[in-house]
Order: structure tokens, then sequence, then C-alpha cells
């Protein structure tokens, strides 16, 4: 049970991102709602990639062989580079649909339809 | 040299990632050695993708490994069988998509050289076209999952930064952050995929994977969630809306590219199918699954183009409808493949119009938005209701425009009717509704581009237009040789299909091929 407290975690702060982007109106908040469903994903990787017991591979002091392949911890330091850039790029186009159009409610910012 | 020819793989992704990084430090010294370096990077680029296509056509699939010395040496002795680091799979089927990015990757730049003469910022626009087409050529070649993820990020963020690059107004921008939004949602649900595959078989290699997979209930799960990321981004009806967005308001050269960046979606998409899950989950089920996407997208994408009056945005709706067809032709292959008799009588012949229609539809529909892009130069509208009479002044862009619309519709001389008849030939056998569906998407297809050519060049010059020039000569070039392929492979479709096609669909249907190239005995 307290093995799996992460996994529920994870599911609570995916289904909150994805809240949040369901039911706010505002542009930024919605890619906060993106960064937080992140966060779950980055907290999902992590748990996955977790022995018990294990040893850390720096070479100098492991035993060759016995160590924890730290695969799921690169993939995740790539997850938040990643991330960082997404939000970074993301909110800059808000930026410009906020100079533009002066707002930033979905509901109005919607002059490409049909 | 033999350095050079050994490392070949490396190159396709280092190539344009030099040069993305160098640009905007080149473009410091003058506009045209910017221009000079960038054709330079994006012709070499080409050039390693087709020559590592034609290795791959002549001898097989071609796997290689970042980082180590000796070139054979996938699995290092001490990693318990398991290929650590990263590796390149290139396939008969990867090679089939290299040569589309290829051909469709250098004709855009050429084009953009004068097609975004008049907007600032260059370098920035250049580095990223660069960015997205590392992107396109990694997700491509990859046989790691997580680099397939990686790579997938690289290029919806150059594609969603390009989108927006013509901020118009916020129009511009408003678009790409639909497509950044949506590919980021896409993209972490492949990740979670990734993650629920990894923790069961301790690999992300897409070959160890497939040797191991079980179909377990997370399988499914995983299943689900890489099927539905690269289904959106590859434009399927449910997922489709962000597609006319981007599309239409993105720079006419980049949308001919984002068009080739969702089929190497659509790749991921079938390699998930075919490879990744190719042992274990039901044909049939997953068939039809696709089938029935692909019958949405083709009608449902159609019906919406037909009403539209901006003609990059008709033509968006258009790209979501010709998807459709490869999705058809693909999935009556994968369901096929539930019976052997059937498979022999059908789905071979469906999955290879399929998979030519891929490359068919990037040299049309390129084409297509290459017009597009000329006229909205020149005239600065995109609007149907203003254009007309514009035939009087852009002779060439007229019979590009017309090339690439009889293309689309599937008319005999030219290359979208031989991968169309293929696949109605073979739905037919399968099940002759879905053929009699695909005929009328095409009927609906000409309807459509007949009103746009004549509300677009026909008639009397309107006064506004009666200055319009002809397109400058880097368009005309760019073009010229998309629709010099169109017809090219439209008269002699027999021999592309024997050399690339056919090679291709066998190789993607052969997972047990693609497993043992990467492993070897094992």
């Amino acid at each position: 049970m307290i093995d799996n407290l992460p996994y529920f975690v994870v599911a609570i702060t995916i289904i909150l991102g994805i809240y949040t982007i369901l039911i706010r109106k505002d542009l930024i908040k919605i890619i906060m709602g993106l960064s937080i469903i992140e966060s779950g994903v980055n907290l999902f990787l992590i748990t996955i990639g977790y022995r018990w017991e294990g040893v850390a591979p720096i070479y100098t002091n492991a035993p060759s062989l016995q160590m924890v392949m730290p695969t799921v911890q690169a993939l995740t330091l790539t997850s938040i580079v990643i991330g960082v850039a997404t939000e970074a790029l993301m909110l800059s186009m808000v930026m410009l649909i906020w100079r533009h159009y002066k707002t930033k409610d979905v509901r109005k910012a919607t002059k490409l339809q049909g | 040299m033999s350095v050079i020819l050994d490392n070949l793989p490396a190159l396709l992704i280092a190539l344009p990632i030099l040069g993305a990084i160098l640009c905007p430090v080149i473009s410091r010294i003058s506009d045209n050695v910017r221009n000079g370096w960038v054709l330079l990077i994006s012709a070499l680029t080409s050039l390693t993708c087709l020559a590592v296509a034609e290795k791959v056509f002549a001898q097989g699939a071609l796997v290689y490994t970042f980082g180590i010395s000796a070139i054979n040496q996938v699995i290092p002795p001490d990693s318990g069988g398991i290929p650590v680091r990263i590796i390149f799979v290139i396939d008969q089927m990867n090679a089939f998509m290299l040569v589309i990015a290829a051909i469709v990757g250098f004709c855009i730049t050429v084009y953009s050289i004068s097609g975004i003469s008049r907007l600032s910022g260059k370098d920035g626009f250049y580095t990223l076209l660069m960015l997205l087409t590392a992107g396109v050529i990694g997700m491509i070649s990859t046989g790691d999952l997580f680099n397939f993820f990686v790579f997938l990020e690289i290029s919806s963020l150059s594609g969603a930064a390009l989108v927006a690059y013509r901020v118009d107004k916020g129009v511009a921008a408003e678009a790409g952050l639909k497509y950044g939004a949506l590919s980021t949602l896409g993209g972490l649900m492949f990740l979670v995929g990734i993650g629920l595959l990894f923790v069961q078989y301790n690999s992300l290699n897409i070959a160890v994977l497939a040797s191991r997979i079980q179909l377990t209930n997370l399988d499914i799960i995983a299943f689900v969630l890489l099927f539905t990321a690269l289904a959106m981004k590859c434009g399927a009806v449910p997922m489709h809306f962000w597609t006319p967005d981007s599309y239409s308001m993105a720079p006419s050269g980049v949308t001919a590219f984002l068009v080739v960046s969702s089929q190497a979606s659509l790749y991921g998409l079938f390699r998930i199918c075919f490879t990744l899950f190719g042992a274990q989950i039901n044909p049939l089920t997953i068939g039809w699954v696709i089938i029935v996407l692909g019958v949405l997208s083709m009608f449902i994408g159609v019906t919406m183009a037909i009403p539209q009056k901006d003609v990059k945005r008709l033509m968006a709706y258009h790209a979501v409808s010709q998807t459709g067809y490869m999705l058809l032709g693909v999935g009556v292959g994968l369901a096929a493949l539930s019976n052997m008799n059937m498979f022999e009588s059908a789905g071979m012949m469906a999955l290879t119009g399929g998979i030519f229609h891929i490359m068919n539809h990037a040299l049309y529909k390129g084409l297509l938005f290459l017009t597009a892009g000329v006229i909205f130069f020149r005239c600065g509208t995109r609007n149907l209701n203003q254009l007309g009479g514009l035939g009087h002044n852009m002779k060439w862009t007229m019979i590009f425009f017309m090339i690439g619309a009889l293309a689309i519709a599937g008319i005999p001389p030219f290359n979208g009717f031989a991968s169309k008849l293929l696949i109605y030939e073979s739905t037919f056998i399968f099940n002759p509704v879905l053929s009699v569906i695909a005929m009328v998407v095409s009927i609906l297809t000409l309807a459509s581009f007949v009103k746009v050519f004549h509300s677009m060049f026909m008639g009397p010059v309107l006064p506004e237009y009666s200055e319009v020039k002809e397109a400058p000569k880097p368009m005309l070039i760019a073009m010229g040789i998309l629709a010099f392929l169109v017809i090219l492979f439209g008269i002699f479709p027999q021999q592309v299909i024997d050399f690339m096609v056919t090679p291709a669909a066998t190789a993607l249907v052969n997972y047990p091929g693609y497993i043992h190239a990467v492993l070897g005995g094992v």
C-alpha cells in the first residue's frame, strides 16, 4: 500500500491538471494546467524508476552489474527540459495574443473558426 | 571518406542541427551568405537522406548505434542482451519516409528564400525550419521510443513557433498556441505510454519491446495512449481541429513541411501498430479502428473543405481528407492480416496503395500549398471571394495549381490516380462500401478544386490585380521540382512501386525482420 502511494499522487496531479485545462477559461491558467500534468508525468517516471535497495550507478563505488540503470532519471531530466521550453514558447504566444487582442480569455480569443 | 559513409545515419540529424545552431551567427555576415548556408545545409541533408535510403533499398535494414567505436556492436557484451545506447533503425519503410522528407525539405527551403524575403527575423525562421527538419528526420529514423518522443517534441515546438511566425495581428499566435498546447498534451500522453511499457519490460528499444511484449492490461492502456497521441498529431478526424488553423496560418513553405511532419507521426502510428504490437494485437479490431478513423477523416475533411473561403484553410481540410485515404489503405492492410487469403488478394495491395499515397500526398499537397503561398505573396489575400482573373498574369502558377488539383482528385496521368486506384481496387475486394465512399470523396475533392481554380484563375483581369507579376524564380523552381515529380510518378507508377513502395510495405508487415535486424540471432 505504502509502495503505491506515489501512484495515487501521480493520478491526483494529472487529474487536477486535466480539470484545470477543461474548466478554466484563462489561457495562462490552461498552460498552468498543462504544466501540472507534466509534473504528474515526471513524478510517474521517477516513481517507476525507483528500485528498493538498489545501488546508485556511480562506477567508483558500486559493484559491477548490480547497479540500477539510470534510464528513467535521464528521461525525466530530458522531459523537464522539454517542458521548460514548451511553457516558455506557449507563454510568449499568450503574450502576443494579449498584445493584439487585449484579452486572454479563450472564449474571446477565437478569430480562427469555421 | 569511408568514415563519412559509415556514419551517414548520424549525419541525418547532425547536419540540420549544426545548420540551425550556426544560422544566427552566420546571419550576422549578410543575408546572401545566410541564404547560401541554408541552401547548402538543406541540400546536404537531402542528399544524405537519399544516400541512406539508396543504401537501405540496396542492402536491407541499417542499424546505427551512437557512441561506439565498432560499427556493428549494437548490443554491448556486458549489457545482458539489451541495446543500451541510442540506436537508429532504418528499414525500407523508414527509407521511404526519408525520401519524402528529402524531396519536400529541399523544395521548401528553396521556396522560402523568396517566400519570406519581405518578413523580418529571417535567421530565427531558418533556425526553426532546420530544427523542424531535424525533428522530422529523427522521428522517422529512430529505433527507440523515448528518442521518438524527444524528436516529436522538437518537431512540435519548432512547428508551433513557425506557425506563429507571422504574428499577423495575433491570429497566427493563436493558431501556434493551439498547435503547441495540443502537441504538448499529445506528447505527455505518449510519455505516459512509454513509462507504462518501460516499467514492465525494462527497455525503450522498439525491437526489444516488440520481442517481449505480452499484451497485459497495462500494455493495452499504453497502446491506447500511444495510438491516440499519434492519431492526434497526424490529424485524423476526431482530433483534427488544429490542422486547418495551423496549416492556414503558417507561412506556405512551412505548411508544406508540416504535412510531412504529420506524416512522420502517421509513420509512428503504423510502426506502433505493425511492429511494436505486431505480434500481439488483434489485426481485425485495430484494422477496423484505423479504417473508421480513415473514413471519418476522408468524409468530414472534404465536407468541411467545400464551404471554405480561405484557400489555405480549404486545402488544409483536404489534407485531413487525404490523410483518411492513407489510414483507409493501411487499415485495410492491417485488417486483412487476420486472414492470409484476404491479405494476399487485397491486403498487400491496400497497404501498398496507402503507403504510396503518403508520398504522393506529400508531393501534390506540398505543390498546392506552395501555389497558394505564391498567390498570397503576390496578391496579399487568401480570400477566394476577392481573388479572380489571375490566370492572365500568373501562367506558371496556374499550370502548377492545375497539376496539383488534378493529382489530388485522382485524375489519370498524375500520381494521385496511381495510389488511389490501388486503394479503390483493394478495398472493393475487402468491403465494397468503403471503396464507394472513397470514390465519392474523390469526386467531392474534384468539385471543390474546380471551384477554387475557377474563382482564382478564371475570368477577366480584376483591376486591383492587373499589375500582379509571376512568382519569383526560387518559388517557380521549387514548385517545378514538385510538379515534375507529380507527373513522373503518375506516368511511371509501377517502377516507383517496385523500387520503393512494395519493399516498404513488406518491411512494415515483417515485424520479425525488424526485431532480427536489431537483436541479431537472439
